[in-house]
This record gives C-alpha cells, structure tokens and sequence, in this order.
C-alpha cells in the first residue's frame, strides 16, 4: 500500500505551522478521506468543513498543492506522492482554525441581491429552451472557490465593493429567469462592483460544476451594465417608451 | 449576556435548516413569529441538497390519470400500510401546492413541452410523479428555500449544534448549545421549538448520510421525554456505490432506474424477474435492496460485491442531460463512463421512517411546546419510504409544523428556564476536556459503525439483535469515557462526543424496536420472523425514556376511515 504525507496547515487566525501526517492511500481515496483519517487517528481536533462527501454540497473547500479544490473530488492518485501534498485554507477568507475559514462575508453579500420577483398573474408556462440557461448558473454548490481564485478578492481584498463571481452567477440567474421583472443592473454595478471584474476567467477554471461563470453569467452582466449605463441610443428609447428593461 | 453563555429569544426556534426546518421558519415568518434556524453546517449545506430523483407530488402533467389518491395509495402500499393514514392522506394532497409554491419562490424544475413541470418515474409510484431538475432536485429546492427565508428576514445561527432540550415544567422551553467554530457556549429561549434534524445514517458504516445525520433530534426529544415512533425502520437504498472503498455508500440515485437503468447479476441475469418481475427495477427500495443483498450473498455479486446497474443503451447525451451528477461522479470518483458500461452498487442505509412520534395535523409532538418534521419525525413513510416522497414531506409538514409552533407561541408567555439545567448541560459539554486519558471518540464511532452494520442491517435476527444491544451497552460505557484533547475551538473531536452520544441513543432504539417486531414488514426483514403479521401490522412501537431507562410499548393503530379504506382497495 502507498504512502502519502500531507503537510496540512494547522492553527489559527494569530498563529500557525505546518505539520506532516502519513497516511495509507487507498484505492479510490481522495484528499477529504485522508483528512478524515487523520481526524480519526492522528488529530481528532483537525478542523475540517464537509458535509456530503459527493461533490453536492461545497463544504469542503481548500488549497491542495496551491490549487483551490473541493478535497471530496481531489483523487489522491492524482497528486505526486512522491513529495508532500501541501493541503491549507483558502487564502481570501480569514483563518478560524486549521482548513476552516470564515465565509460569512458571501452570506451578506448574497442578502444585497435583490430577491426573485414573478411577473404578476403569470400562468407560470415556462419551457426547457428557456430556463437551460439559468438551470446552469442554479448548479453552483456555494463552494466559494471561484471567489477564493477571484484575484480582484484573493490579492485586492476590495470585499466592501465587489460581490465577486458566485454573486453574479446568482445575480444572473434572477436576471434571466424567464418570469423575473426586477432590475437588477444598478446594484449589479453599484453594489456588486462588477466594473471591477476583468475577465481572466480564473473563476471559470477552478468551478467543480463546470459553470461558464465568466462567458455566461459576467460578460452577458456586463454587456447590459454598459447597455443601461452608457448605450445612448437606448438610454433614449427607454426615455421615451419609459421601460426599465429595453 | 453572560461570561459563560449567550441568550437569545425567539417566538419559534427551529433545530435543522434542511427543506423542512427552513420552510417551517418561512411559514412561522408568515404569522409574525419571531423565528431563530439554528443549523450545525453553513446555510445550504444541510444533506436535503443531496436528494437527487425529485419530489413527488401528483401533479398529474405527464400522466393525466394521477391524483392525490394514487399517491396516497401508493405511499401506503410502500409503507405496507403502517403509515400514519392521515399524514399519507395530507402529504398525498398538499404536495401538490408546496411544489408549486417552490416554483413561485424561484425554483427551475425541468419542463414539459408544453411548459408545465417534467415528473418522472420512480419505484412504487404507479404514475410519472417526480418534478425534478436533472438529478439535483435537492440543491434546487434547498437554495430556493434559503433565499425565500432569507429574503424574509429569518435569523440563522449557522456551525452552532445544540446538545440539550430546555424545559419550563413539562413544557419544552428552548434549547443549549455550542457555536462549533470558537467553541462558546449559547442559550436559546423559545415558546415552541420545531426539530428538522434530519436521520440518523452515520451510526452505520456503509451510509449515504452525512456527517451531520446522527439523530440529534430524535435524541433530544427523548432526553426532554417526548414518545418516539416505530424506530425499528431504517431503510437501505438499494445504489449506494461500492467501488473504490472511499466512495463506498455514496448514492446513485433512484432516477438511474427511473430513466430506464437495469440491474444485472455477475451472470448478466436481469434477477429483478425473480423478484418482482412486474415492477422490476421500479419495485419499491426495501425489496430492491434486499434482492441486491440476495444475489451477493449467494454468489452472484459484481466483481466488488455489488450489483450491476446499466444506463448505458440510453443516448450518451440523455444520460449526461437527465443524470449529470451520476456521469460526473462515476467518472471521477471511479473512473466508470456511465454512458459506455455499468455502474456497480450496493444497499446503503439512506433513510430513518421512524422517529419523533407527531401529531399528522399539527406535527405536535407529545410535549406541550415541541414539534417536528422532515425525516426526524415519523409515521408518513411506515415501514419503507418511497423515493420522492421524502422533499415533499419536508415541505408539506415543515409548513405544518411552522404554523402550528407559530400559533401556539402566539398565545403562550415566554418560558422560565432554571440555572440548574444550564449548568448541567455546560458541565456535560465541559467534561471530555476533564476527563485525561480516555478514549479518542473516533474510536468508539468505528465501533458504533461495525455493529450496526453487522447486527442490525438489512436483514436481522433476534439473536444479532440481542447481541447489537449488549454491544450498544459497552459503546455507551465507553462514550461516557471519551477524552478530548485541544481547545474549544472548532474542534471535531469534542463535537463528535455529543453526535456520538444521540447516535448511541438512537441505535438503542433502533435495536429495541427491531427486537420487538417479531415480523418482516417493508424495510424492517427477520430472518427468524419472515412472514408478514397481520396482527403486527396493526401496531406501532412507542419508545420513551422511563426513569432513566428506554422502554418500548405497542400501541393499536388508529382504523382506517371507510372512504380512504376505499381508496386503497381500488385498483
């Protein structure tokens, strides 16, 4: 049987190091089963968020050899063993202990968002065609890898200004739902800050559920920012016909 | 505010922020309860978001024919009419509402062509009844409940894991606990309290369940001295994965099935014709999971001691539209392309019928002041539940349960809690830091694990059974002695102390009960009893702490009225 060393990050907000553990590597194992080994052997009090263990959930979030995974889906053969696997907490949330950060940043961004609002008297008809779209933006997990990687978070920290690109994943899916009538641009470009993003799709790269966070949720954002904000000719059509949403 | 503990007051209190907790506080909201969720992960992540087939609720848009009765019928017939009557009878009614109540709250069920919700198969369901997105209805719904709550102003109290009922008299008065990430310790105060805790899977090895599903309600509930029901229904889902090790138990879902998977031996042998050659792959849980066992045990098991279950002469592209989940999962986790070969899978135990004993209108528990819903309480499902009707139980009776907890604190005064029984829920909580030299509480859940697995599975016998409840003894000892080592901060070990001990609790129950019934009934099978009692069928288990020890009784069931009567025996 292999055997594979994690060098976890263990500590706290004020004070940390990096300790090794050994672990047998089973077959199939991933990184979230030798974290749990350890927990169960070696460091009963190693912190670590997970619920599912299936890639349903996004609780387990972290850093394996400086790539921001969910550690339930992180194969353990897919990794050198031949060297430490270096397993830390995502860097753009504070520390509490050990692999767990403070995420509760996202959770009062998310209450910024205005709600879904139905068209009144709707039939509530609503067909596959249309609703594919947004069916992909309501996949995500709420891992928050995307905003771990997002670098206008990760290395500018501007948290109080930029929602980062779970929120607009969000954001986008209310903005397309087919029966939705608020309008939400001017707090997706006040609020969520989303001038800030430049597209380097990193969010994109890292997201476990594949969303096309960055081609179809913040470009086509983006896109109606710019239409509401500096498209003249339809700043006039909106004047005249007095439509929120031209 | 004290040093050693933080207050807080609400109208209604509710433990679990899965589907039913959160659409309980969304109702109680509704009545101008001040409500407080308290949750023991982040908002969204409670083990409702990974149901995967759908929620069943005749809505009749696929086949026109179906109605509140056939899902009432079917839902006793999967229970083998052990069922709360009543409950089947409102859950088969009011579903139908709470899925389009989600729908107007947000929620993106996959459509028809004519623009209504897709519904699917599902085992026992004699129509298409599932409303589904894809096979992951359970994110779906759970998202859609978080936002609508949050929207409407509910405060949460996330990573905070409560370890004691409070009581004012006989009445249940609020509740203590721990924040899990600095360790401190908080006092609820309530005029009703609601448990959505969910099940109990952990205490075995192979399981489904989470890390959060250890019975903590049901435990609760028993310590403060309410009844629980007919605790001896566990139900294995037949597709849990078996390969590699580490995955072992994760599901796959029922909708594998429900979009046209077949099970197949090592032979190739479709062995569903042996056992239910008219609903095959489509027969309820507890028959499919036993025949999977079956056909293990007796030497025709997949090459890791599973079952074959193949979708793959369906379209590549159907398959990765209607299954996405299940394509990603195989094809990460065990590197199976689920639309070139088959899966292999097991029974793994998924799902807890029994529970806290509740009122069908009202979920009112047997205490003044405490109310239940969701998996952690009991009687809609009987003695096996059907898939689907677990999403839409959390929605039909967590709306019940909220306005019944809403209205009761609506007349009530605000509860007085004695010192004493603060103080004694803190020395609890402090003592695996005082005791040196004890066990790692990892240990003992390991050996929790073995013995339910081993003793108290799909299959039992008195003599396993007896066995299991010695065993249960010594764990229980053992627990009483775990040490914990660092700080209160976010500590798993010290955590697990306190799941293990509702865990312990909850598999005496399970294994007292099983002992009881001397029969074989939907998911509860005998070796030694494998017939079904006629006379057994009309009785239920109640367990209740006396004096500090669990005691089982058997209570008739209700009659059934003559016009549901009718019902089931149609068609």
């Amino acid at each position: 049987m292999a055997e594979a060393t994690l060098n976890i990050f263990r500590g706290d907000s004020t004070n940390g190091k990096r300790v090794d553990y050994k672990v047998d590597v089973t077959p199939g194992m991933v990184v979230l089963d030798a974290l749990h080994a350890i927990q169960g052997h070696q460091a009963p009090d190693l912190a670590v968020r997970w619920n599912c263990k299936a890639g349903k959930c996004g609780s387990c979030s972290a850093e394996v050899n400086g790539r921001p995974r969910l550690t339930c889906k992180t194969r353990m053969d897919s990794l050198p063993l031949d060297r430490p696997i270096t397993v830390s907490p995502m860097k753009t949330f504070p520390v509490i202990k050990d692999l767990v950060t403070d995420v509760s940043w996202n959770y009062a961004v998310n209450k910024k968002i205005t709600p879904f609002t139905p068209k009144k008297d709707t039939d509530w008809k609503m067909y596959q065609q249309d609703i594919d779209r947004v069916q992909e933006f309501r996949k995500c997990i709420e891992c928050f890898l995307c905003q771990n990687v997002c670098h206008v978070l990760r290395d500018h920290d501007v948290k109080d200004k930029f929602g980062g690109p779970r929120f607009f994943v969000r954001a986008a899916s209310l903005e397309m739902h087919p029966l939705d009538v608020a309008d939400r641009v001017p707090m997706i470009k006040e609020e969520l800050g989303i001038g800030y993003c430049n597209i380097t799709k990193c969010c994109t790269e890292v997201c476990p559920e594949e969303i096309h966070i960055t081609d179809n949720a913040i470009i086509p954002l983006k896109e109606r920012v710019v239409d509401e904000y500096y498209d003249p000719i339809l700043r006039i059509v909106r004047k005249i016909t007095g439509a929120k949403k031209a | 505010m004290t040093d050693r503990f933080e207050t807080h007051e609400h109208d209604v209190l509710i433990i679990g922020a899965g589907g039913a907790g959160l659409r309980a506080a969304i109702e109680a909201l509704k009545f101008g309860a001040k409500v407080g969720v308290v949750c023991k992960s982040l908002l969204g992540k409670a083990h409702t978001v990974m149901a995967e087939g759908g929620i069943a609720a005749a809505m009749g848009n696929v086949d026109s024919a179906d109605g509140w009765k056939p899902h009432f019928r079917d839902t006793m017939r999967g229970g083998k009419m052990l069922n709360n009557w009543r409950m089947a009878q409102l859950h088969a009614q009011e579903s139908i509402e709470r899925v389009k109540e989600l729908e107007q709250w947000g929620a993106l069920f996959d459509r028809t062509d004519n623009g209504n919700i897709l519904q699917r198969a599902f085992g026992g369901h004699t129509y298409k009844r599932l409303c589904h997105v894809g096979d992951r209805t359970g994110l779906e719904m759970i998202r859609t409940l978080q936002d609508r709550g949050v929207q409407l102003g509910v405060d949460v109290y996330m990573e905070c894991t409560i370890t004691r009922l409070m009581k004012d008299g006989d009445r249940v008065a609020g509740a203590f606990g721990y924040w899990r990430e600095q360790g401190r310790f908080v006092l609820f105060k309530a005029k009703s309290v609601i448990i959505c805790t969910g099940g109990i899977g952990k205490a075995w090895k192979i399981t489904s369940n989470s890390w959060e599903c250890t019975g903590d309600g049901m435990a609760l509930a028993y310590y403060a001295g309410a009844e629980l029901l007919d605790m001896e229904f566990v139900q294995f889902h037949p597709t849990g994965m078996v390969w590699p090790p580490g995955v072992q138990g994760i599901l796959v879902t029922e909708a594998v099935r429900g979009e046209g998977g077949i099970l197949r031996n090592k032979n190739g042998e479709r062995f569903m014709e042996k056992y239910d050659p008219k609903r095959m792959e489509l027969s309820t849980r507890d028959v499919v999971a036993r025949s999977i066992y079956t056909e293990v045990k007796e030497g025709r098991g997949s090459e890791h001691g599973g079952a074959y279950l193949d979708i793959s002469h369906k379209p590549a592209e159907v398959v990765k539209k209607k299954l996405p989940s299940m394509y990603h999962q195989f094809k990460g986790l065990a590197d199976v392309d689920i639309t070139k070969g088959p899966m292999e899978v097991g029974p793994t135990c998924h799902y807890m019928m029994g529970g806290i004993k509740v009122d069908a209108e009202t979920a009112a528990s047997t205490l003044p002041g405490l109310y239940a819903a969701g998996e952690a309480a009991a009687g809609l499902h009987g003695a096996n539940r059907l898939g689907g009707n677990s999403l839409s139980d959390l929605v039909v009776f967590g709306r019940r349960a909220g306005e019944a907890a809403a209205k009761y604190a609506q007349s009530a005064s605000m509860p007085k809690i004695d010192e004493a029984q603060v103080s004694a829920a803190e020395r609890e909580l402090l003592a695996p830091f005082e005791r040196q030299g004890g066990e790692s509480p990892y240990a003992v859940h390991r050996d929790l694990q073995d013995t339910m697995q081993s003793l108290v599975g799909i299959f039992r016998v008195e003599d396993d059974l007896k066995k299991a409840l010695a065993a249960l003894l010594t764990l229980k000892e053992r627990a009483a002695k775990v040490s914990v080592e660092g700080s209160r901060m976010f500590n798993p070990g010290w955590h697990l102390a306190f799941d293990l001990r509702n865990m312990l609790t909850v598999s005496e129950a399970v294994a007292t009960a099983a002992l009881a019934r001397r029969e074989s009934r939907g998911a509860h099978s005998r070796i030694d009893c494998p017939e079904t009692d006629p006379v057994c069928g009309k009785e239920n288990h109640i367990i209740k702490d006396v004096n500090g020890k669990m005691s089982l009784s058997t209570v008739p069931k209700g009659p059934l009225p003559e016009d549901l009567q009718k019902i089931l025996e149609e068609a």
